[in-house]
């Protein structure tokens, strides 16, 4: 009885949308099995991060209500009063990090496997804008509570973007609706989380996919000598939701076990406390900014730190268009060679971020 | 050369020295280098060491001529100490109070350098026992030099001043506290030993809370005098303002008065006041109460009634303050029980004040306004801690679900690439 609904409603819709190619195209599509096969799973679990991220989001919005005077209130009154406001706010704080911890890994594997490479050029520069719209998004969403760490974050953030030549100061103004982190910064922020950034990402999310689902996983070199595949569905689907349940489960013992702190309200009259560190993503850029000396030649340090990071983002976003090509495997590999120095920088300025 | 080194050391001691210090420094160097008094004494070595980095008249322009007359100017001795010059000389322990007063008792010249200055110190001095003693033709009382020095007088706000508060205590035992000294006076020796014990003293000398009071907030400064029996609860009364209008609404205000009974000082002691405790009041161990009351008059009664409202009320209100460690510890919101604990918490400091009325009835019902605060208090730490365990128990219902699905899945993945084999 249902299935025959179910099959006339099918009917229904096809004729006038002709589903059947999309279904005989998922249907017949393959990803390749070998021993790199684990690093497809990346992008799925950013992927269902992301969107519990929108799920908690608009839950969120329900109650939070963005302006000095109201933010840290409607914070405290979600944590407190509002029926599992705590969970909620705790996952979207967790998975915002996860996402962006799954974001990296997902690049870094890409890297590593080569699959940016001709004909996945755009894959790989979407991936990137990506990239920089879930920092975007990292950024803007950690002053939202107005607490105090966040505030001094952001102040001390948006002052690093105001030290680019000439475009900087303005840059920063507009950031901060002004001149100062102000109750406009946090409004404008709001504006940036919850609309602006959210719909570039879903456009560029979705030609992200699509790139992905019309050419196919990229195979690792020498893969078609002894090719081995696995349908999409239902195969590669369960072992993907197998994960994302997986992850759904470190979300829920983090939020319940180490529920995110609040911390005081922000008070832009006071000094600021000890210890302001940004998000854990940002903190390689900021001990960089750190240990460069306040003059380097005719350049100030911390000119050159930013610019050095602009050019090198700028050259990571064109790997495929640049790429040393050589035959040589593993750590004699020039291109492997630059992935490890990057990740390798990465860990370490973090770690040294955190310990000094 | 040289015109360049005095350059630079007139550089360096304006970026050293704030302005003010600058200034007074300034106009010392210049008083030390124009006046002839300073510049012989300090040669003759009979002016206190480093005396012009202390001394607040000097750094201010008044130099030895300023109290002592003369001719500063001339650098003969006796033409610069002519008495036809107005030379005084040193004073008179007498007339000491006079000297000082040339100047301090004149409103328009002090007016000049502070303008709330108060003008009245030898005025009060003669009201008091020192005063009084000394005008009488005793001079081994206290006058102004006594407790503020000759020379090298610095303000009484520089901590260096004998009269700076953390200083006062040890300043009147220089005096008091010298048995010898105070031979004849018929007034014990040990005023100091026992505030030091006090929780006055140990505030003011140990924690140099300085809002702690000294000898002189009690007994007054110039106008020192020790106070009688009306005048004792006034005195305590001047910092505890509430205690003194229960206690003066209390049915103890008259009888204290008829029996000549110091009222704070009878249950709480003087200069060794010691801390308070709840036991105080009540007919317990540590119970000030049954020094007069004894078992079946009223104020037993009345004492044991306080005691047991009072003690309800603390029990409750730490039971709370365990449940709101208990609330932190597991990590959860405390902020409301915060709010309700600091009401409570004054509640109980008025409750301790409620006592010196004396009057059961009205400790009873303070107590339990503060007992309902407690107990909302109370209420939501089992709240907080009852959703600690809820959160435990949801997570664990959670996972549990997930953790089956998860299992099944796997063995689905696993059936499936077995039958394509």
């Amino acid at each position: 009885m249902i299935k025959n609904i179910g099959q006339k409603i099918y009917a229904w819709v096809d004729e006038r949308f002709e589903l059947s190619p999309i279904l005989k195209f998922m249907s017949e599509k393959n990803v390749p099995v070998h021993r790199h096969t684990a690093w497809y799973y990346m992008g799925g679990v950013t992927l269902f991060l992301f969107i519990t991220q929108v799920v908690t989001g608009i839950l969120l919005l329900f109650y939070y209500r963005p302006g000095a005077d109201s933010a840290y209130e409607s914070m405290r009154f979600i944590l407190t009063e509002v029926n599992f406001g705590w969970l909620i706010r705790s996952i979207h704080s967790w998975s915002a990090n996860l996402m962006v911890f799954f974001v990296f890994v997902h690049m870094f594997s890409t890297f590593f496997t080569r699959s940016y490479k001709k004909p996945r050029e755009l894959t790989w520069l979407t991936g990137f804008v990506l990239l920089a719209l879930s920092l975007g998004f990292g950024f803007s969403g950690y002053l939202l509570p107005w607490n105090e760490l966040a505030f001094f974050a952001t102040k001390v953030g948006t002052d690093i973007v105001g030290v680019i030549p000439v475009i900087g100061k303005p840059i920063m103004a507009v950031l901060r609706g002004g001149e100062d982190v102000t109750g406009a910064t946090l409004t404008r922020f709001y504006a940036f989380h919850v609309a602006m950034l959210p719909a570039i990402f879903t456009v560029i999310l979705f030609v992200h996919v699509l790139f992905v689902q019309k050419q196919g996983m990229s195979e690792p070199e020498g893969f078609s000598k002894n090719k081995k595949t696995m349908p999409f569905f239902p195969d590669f689907f369960l072992r993907d939701a197998l994960l994302w349940m997986i992850v759904l489960n470190v979300l829920l013992f983090l939020a319940v076990f180490y529920p995110w702190d609040l911390g005081f309200k922000a008070d832009p009259f006071s000094p600021a406390p000890a210890g302001i560190l940004p998000e854990w993503y940002f903190i390689f850029m900021f001990q960089t900014l750190k240990m460069i000396p306040a003059h380097v030649l005719f350049i100030e340090g911390e000119v050159l730190g930013i610019l050095s990071f602009l050019v090198a983002g700028l050259a990571w976003a064109l790997v495929p268009f640049w790429e040393l090509k050589s035959k040589r495997k593993g750590f004699s590999n020039p291109m492997n060679i630059i992935g490890i120095i990057a990740l390798v920088y990465i860990i370490i300025m973090t770690i040294i971020g955190y310990t000094s | 050369m040289k015109i360049l080194l005095f350059i630079s050391i007139i550089f360096t001691g304006m970026l050293l020295y704030p302005g003010t210090t600058f200034i007074r420094a300034e106009i010392t160097d210049q008083l030390i280098a124009e006046d002839n008094c300073v510049s012989c004494h300090m040669e003759m070595e009979i002016l206190p060491v480093d005396f012009q980095k202390y001394d607040i008249h000097l750094q201010l322009g008044l130099s030895c001529a300023g109290c002592h007359g003369g001719d500063p100017s001339s650098d003969d001795p006796e033409e610069s100490m002519d008495p036809k010059k107005g030379f005084i000389g040193k004073p008179a322990l007498k007339d000491i109070p006079q000297f000082c007063g040339k100047c301090h008792s004149n409103i328009d010249f002090m007016r000049t350098y502070q303008p709330r200055i108060a003008t009245d110190q030898v005025q009060q001095y003669y009201t008091s026992i020192h005063g009084k003693k000394l005008k009488s033709g005793d001079t081994k009382v206290a006058e102004c030099v006594s407790c503020h020095t000759a020379h090298a007088i610095p303000s009484g706000k520089d901590g260096r001043s004998t009269v700076y508060p953390l200083n006062i205590p040890s300043m009147c035992n220089k005096c008091h506290g010298d048995s010898e000294h105070m031979q004849g006076y018929k007034i014990p020796t040990d005023q100091y030993e026992k505030y030091a014990q006090s929780v006055h003293g140990l505030n003011l000398l140990e924690n140099k809370d300085l809002g702690s009071p000294a000898c002189n907030d009690c007994h007054g400064n110039h106008g020192a005098t020790p106070p009688g029996i009306e005048s004792v609860s006034h005195v305590c009364g001047g910092c505890h303002v509430n205690n003194l209008e229960y206690f003066k609404e209390s049915p103890m205000a008259k009888p204290y008065v008829e029996l000549e009974i110091h009222a704070c000082e009878q249950c709480h002691g003087y200069h060794k006041v010691g801390k308070t405790s709840d036991g105080m009041i009540g007919v317990g161990e540590e119970s000030v109460c049954t020094e007069c009351h004894t078992s079946g008059d009223a104020g037993y009664e009345a004492a044991e009634k306080i005691y047991t409202s009072l003690s309800n009320f603390v029990s409750i209100y730490d039971s709370a303050e365990t449940k709101l460690k208990e609330v932190q510890r597991k990590g959860m919101d405390d902020v409301d029980i915060l709010f309700l604990l600091k009401e409570a918490h004054q509640v109980l400091v008025h409750t301790r004040t409620l006592t010196h009325s004396f009057t059961p009835n009205k400790v009873e019902e303070k107590t339990q306004e503060g007992i309902e605060k407690s107990k909302q208090a109370i209420e939501k730490a089992g709240l907080e801690i009852s959703d600690y365990y809820f959160r435990r128990r949801g997570f664990g219902i959670a996972t549990l679900f997930i953790t089956v699905l998860v299992i099944a899945l796997f063995f689905r993945i696993r059936s499936m690439d077995k039958e394509k084999k």
